[in-house]
């Protein structure tokens, strides 16, 4: 086991909660500084650890800029024509029918979806309809209302602890959002939570998607299950369970194959992946995945019905935020759908993941906080 | 989810009384529905606020013709905005400059370059029997130089050989070096992805454009591209000008208004479509199709073009004789469904039919997806050739034995017969009509639904006549609607 690099140090016994929960790094307040975490604590406790261990995990090779900088240029900057947005409507004043519909645009553009922004305006309306309001409120009351429809899904990704079984995760998504890499992340910040994490080369379709995921086996320094490309995706999966299990592994994450919801060939593919899987352990897999590209529009809800109804699947992981795209289109999905969100991915970088934060995240989807910016 | 804008204007035009000509009040209304229907296909606000304007200008005033309703008229009036827009002459990839000729892709990270750069590569290749070298200076994803390494195997196409520890520019220069000694027609850079807002990336791009100077920059964006569109195309544009689009993932159920949004920031024609994850799923852009998706639709041309590529001419000429004869039978029955699944399934023809969103959802309900036509076709291969030809022959202790060969019920192999009874009458019927033509009018529509009220093609969106494909589509089984549950 040592050749893997695997850390020695197992987990405690209960639950875990990944990544960290109420102990995540406070929401990055455009405009307001954080330190830095400096304190890699290996025996931390357990309500500390995420957040030390998230920056322990760091790569020590140069870093363009500090974790935290990086996420607030990447999310408030797509904040921030949101914020000019509202700025530009109210300039303390009433607010009226045609404020309203400026406002829903500005919602619109954040990829909100109309629906949403219509229901989130009319909200706005029922309060403060023909009242004098000015534009920090009216950012306070977006972030309020928007952190009241993503927290209830907000959750950490929960992975079973002293179970005799490796926890299977499954990863899924269209092509081209950043399943591999965001393995790569999840499997690095699983080690550093002292878990030995093993994984399945199960894109065996793309060319050299087998050696990409290698290169992450490499730069986490775990095993990868792999066989010759073109060979059958549930097979590896198979394979990939019952070696996990001689090696002892706590956790095995399986990459797929990108695939398009509408396709039914390649749909149903991952319902035999589902179904064999489940045949050297009935619980298996323990979660499966959903990666959402933030640039996606309005077709991440139906990519989320698909892959739900064929797939399962148990929490979203949304990559890419270090763009400006603003991920809108999450709260549309948090207000249809009841699956927890864990993560964000801010970068390609093996540190980039961010556990999903709903204040954090609305506030700097409305520029919420950025009043003095 | 699928409701159509033809849906909703004849919605609002129905409350209306026919009038000669449209009159503001009218277009404001039908252009809120418009506006919506825009934003929910993902183009992007200013590019939607724009195109509004300027068709609200074009429709005030606009006589109605006689034969056609209000809300058609504006539906054609915002369909030929839209194709105007998108480009309606469609262009293609220049290659007319001395050799070699560099085509630089750039785009963000997962949006289809290095894919797109083999597809393109395997067609000038092919198609234009140009000698073409590939090289990858995506330096930053693991193993993406080897991932078009390997394209190029697949496809013949030669790649630049790997040199690890390169950086982007001298691997575009040293492939121009290559290219010149090899004497190649054309050199394709597939680069690394990056956001627009990335700035050491963004003038590393900027740099490798200055050294290899592109004859072609192409942007490679995704279909499925929410209003962030705009940012990249328009950032992109300023740091490496680009001189065409290649959109992507067009197979996938996306609205695609990312592709109106781009053009209009860029002004750039959209060059080329990927259709698929296979080398040969390249195509050109058709801005009607995307026009018809856009505003919900439909996408008739694209149809009519699937039917006639994959019903192979001979089977098709066969099934019309048969179809005069009345003789057909379940060998042609199961033809036709595996020519259904040939055309992207079920699910993927009515997603190119125009107004078929609500029954889509009932087809859907009613269990009635891909799956089924393959326990159907499972049911024939289960007969013996005599009963494929003579159904009659079939009685119950036949049926019970195809039904357990198929691992179906018996049932489902009555559905099954008395679909195809409806059929082969509904074929007579045609047969005697003339035979050919099944297309106008598609009669083959589920249970013979019609199209919605209000949902007729635009005037001006007729299908191609001619277009008979032969033996024309192949019909949807009548039997297919609710109740073939499971
Ligand atoms: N900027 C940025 N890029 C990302 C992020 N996550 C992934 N990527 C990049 O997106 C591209 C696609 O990522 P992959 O991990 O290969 O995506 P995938 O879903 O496995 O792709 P396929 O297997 O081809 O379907 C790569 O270039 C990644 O480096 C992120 O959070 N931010
Ligand atoms: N369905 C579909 N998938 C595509 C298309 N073009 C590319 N892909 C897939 O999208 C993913 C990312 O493509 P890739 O070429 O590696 O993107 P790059 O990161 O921009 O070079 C891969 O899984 C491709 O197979 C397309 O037109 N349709
Ligand atoms: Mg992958
Ligand atoms: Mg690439």
């Amino acid at each position: 086991m040592k050749r893997f690099g695997w850390r020695k140090n197992r987990p405690q016994s209960g639950q875990d909660v990944l990544p960290g929960e109420d102990h995540a790094p406070p929401a990055p307040l455009p405009g307001e500084s954080l330190p830095e975490d400096p304190a890699p604590t290996e025996a931390a406790p357990v309500a500390a650890r995420a957040e030390t261990s998230l920056a322990a995990q760091e790569p020590p090779a140069p870093e363009k800029k500090g974790w935290f900088s990086r996420l607030k240029s990447g999310l408030s900057r797509s904040t921030g024509a949101l914020s000019e947005g509202v700025s530009g409507i109210f300039t303390r004043a009433r607010l009226d029918q045609e404020r309203l519909d400026e406002l829903e645009d500005v919602l619109i553009q954040a990829d909100l979806g109309v629906d949403v922004a219509m229901e989130i305006t009319e909200a706005l309306a029922s309060e403060r309809f023909d009242k004098e309001i000015s534009p920090q409120e009216v950012r306070e009351f977006l972030a309020g209302h928007i952190a009241d429809i993503l927290e209830p899904v907000a959750a950490p990704l929960r992975i079973e602890r002293d179970r005799d079984e490796p926890f299977v995760i499954l990863v899924v998504g269209v092509n081209g959002t950043g399943k591999t890499t965001t393995i790569g992340k999840l499997g690095n910040w699983l080690q550093g939570e002292g878990y030995r994490v093993m994984l399945g080369a199960g894109d065996t379709f793309r060319a050299a998607a087998i050696e990409q995921l290698q290169i992450w086996g490499e730069r986490l320094n775990v095993p990868v299950i792999a066989r010759e490309p073109g060979a059958d995706a549930a097979g590896l999966a198979y394979d990939a369970v019952e070696k996990a299990r001689e090696a002892g592994a706590d956790v095995l994450l399986i990459d797929t194959a990108g695939r398009l919801q509408n396709k039914s060939g390649l749909m149903d593919e991952l319902r035999k992946i589902k179904r064999v899987l489940g045949k050297l352990d009935a619980d298996a897999p323990h979660a499966v995945l959903l990666v959402l590209d933030a640039t996606t529009g309005q077709n991440a809800i139906s990519q989320v019905e698909v892959f739900q109804e064929v797939a399962g699947i148990t929490g979203l992981v949304m990559t890419k935020l270090d763009g400006t795209a603003r991920g809108g289109i999450l709260v549309a999905v948090a207000r249809k759908f009841d699956l927890p969100i864990h993560a964000i991915g801010i970068g390609e970088g093996i540190g980039d993941l961010r556990p999903f934060d709903a204040q954090q995240f609305a506030q700097a989807l409305t520029g919420a906080e950025a009043a003095g910016e | 989810m699928f409701d159509t804008l033809s849906d909703r204007l004849s919605g609002v035009f129905d409350k209306l009384r026919k009038q000669a000509s449209l009159n503001e009040k009218d277009v404001d209304t039908a252009m809120r529905e418009v506006r919506r229907a825009l934003l929910e296909a993902d183009v992007a606000l200013p590019v939607a606020r724009d195109f509004i304007a300027k068709v609200r200008e074009k429709a005030v005033g606009q006589d109605v013709v006689k034969s056609v309703t209000p809300g058609q008229m504006v539906v054609k009036i915002v369909h030929d905005h839209l194709v105007e827009m998108l480009g309606a002459e469609s262009v293609g990839i220049d290659l007319a400059a001395a050799p070699p000729v560099p085509i630089l892709m750039v785009g963000l990270q997962g949006s289809g370059k290095t894919t797109s750069t083999a597809k393109l590569a395997a067609r000038f290749q092919k198609r234009e029997r140009k000698k073409v070298l590939m090289a990858s200076l995506d330096v930053q994803r693991p193993a993406a130089q080897e991932q078009l390494r390997v394209l190029g195997e697949q496809t013949g196409v030669a790649t630049l050989p790997i040199v690890a520890g390169q950086m982007p520019v001298d691997i575009a220069k040293r492939a121009m070096e290559a290219a010149k000694l090899g004497s190649y027609d054309i050199v394709m850079l597939d680069t690394a992805g990056r956001t627009h807002v990335d700035e050491a990336l963004m003038s590393e791009v900027a740099v490798i454009r200055e050294a290899s100077k592109p004859h072609e920059t192409l942007l490679v964006a995704d279909s499925l591209t929410g209003q962030d569109a705009v940012n990249v195309a328009q950032r992109f544009n300023e740091r490496v000008p680009l001189t065409g689009i290649v959109l992507t993932r067009i197979d996938g159920d996306g609205r695609g208004g990312a592709a109106l949004s781009m053009r209009a920031v860029t002004g750039c024609p959209i060059k080329a479509i990927g259709v698929g994850e296979k080398i040969e799923d390249l195509e050109d852009f058709h801005p009607e199709r995307i026009a018809g998706r856009i505003l919900g639709m439909g996408d008739v041309v694209s149809l009519v073009e699937k039917a006639s590529e994959h019903v192979e001419l001979e089977k098709a000429e066969k099934l019309v004789k048969k179809m005069e004869k009345g003789t057909f039978d379940l060998e042609d029955l199961a033809d036709q469904l595996a020519q259904m699944r040939k055309m992207g399934g079920v699910q993927g023809l009515l997603g190119m039919l125009p107004g078929v969103g609500k029954m889509k959802n009932q087809m859907a309900a009613a269990g009635l997806d891909d799956k089924l036509i393959k326990r159907q076709e499972a049911i024939v291969s289960s007969m013996t050739p005599e009963e494929r030809r003579k159904p009659k022959l079939l009685n119950g202790s036949r049926k019970r034995r195809v039904a357990a060969g198929s691992g179906t019920t018996v049932p489902e192999v009555n559905r099954l017969l008395k679909m195809h009874r409806q059929m082969s009458d509904m074929m007579k019927k045609a047969g005697k009509k003339g035979g050919k033509g099944m297309l106008g009018g598609m009669p083959g529509l589920p249970g013979g639904a019609a199209l919605p009220p209000g949902m007729q093609l635009p005037p001006g969106m007729n299908l191609p006549s001619g277009v008979n494909a032969p033996g024309g589509l192949p019909p949807l089984p009548p039997g297919f609607l609710p109740g073939g549950k499971k």
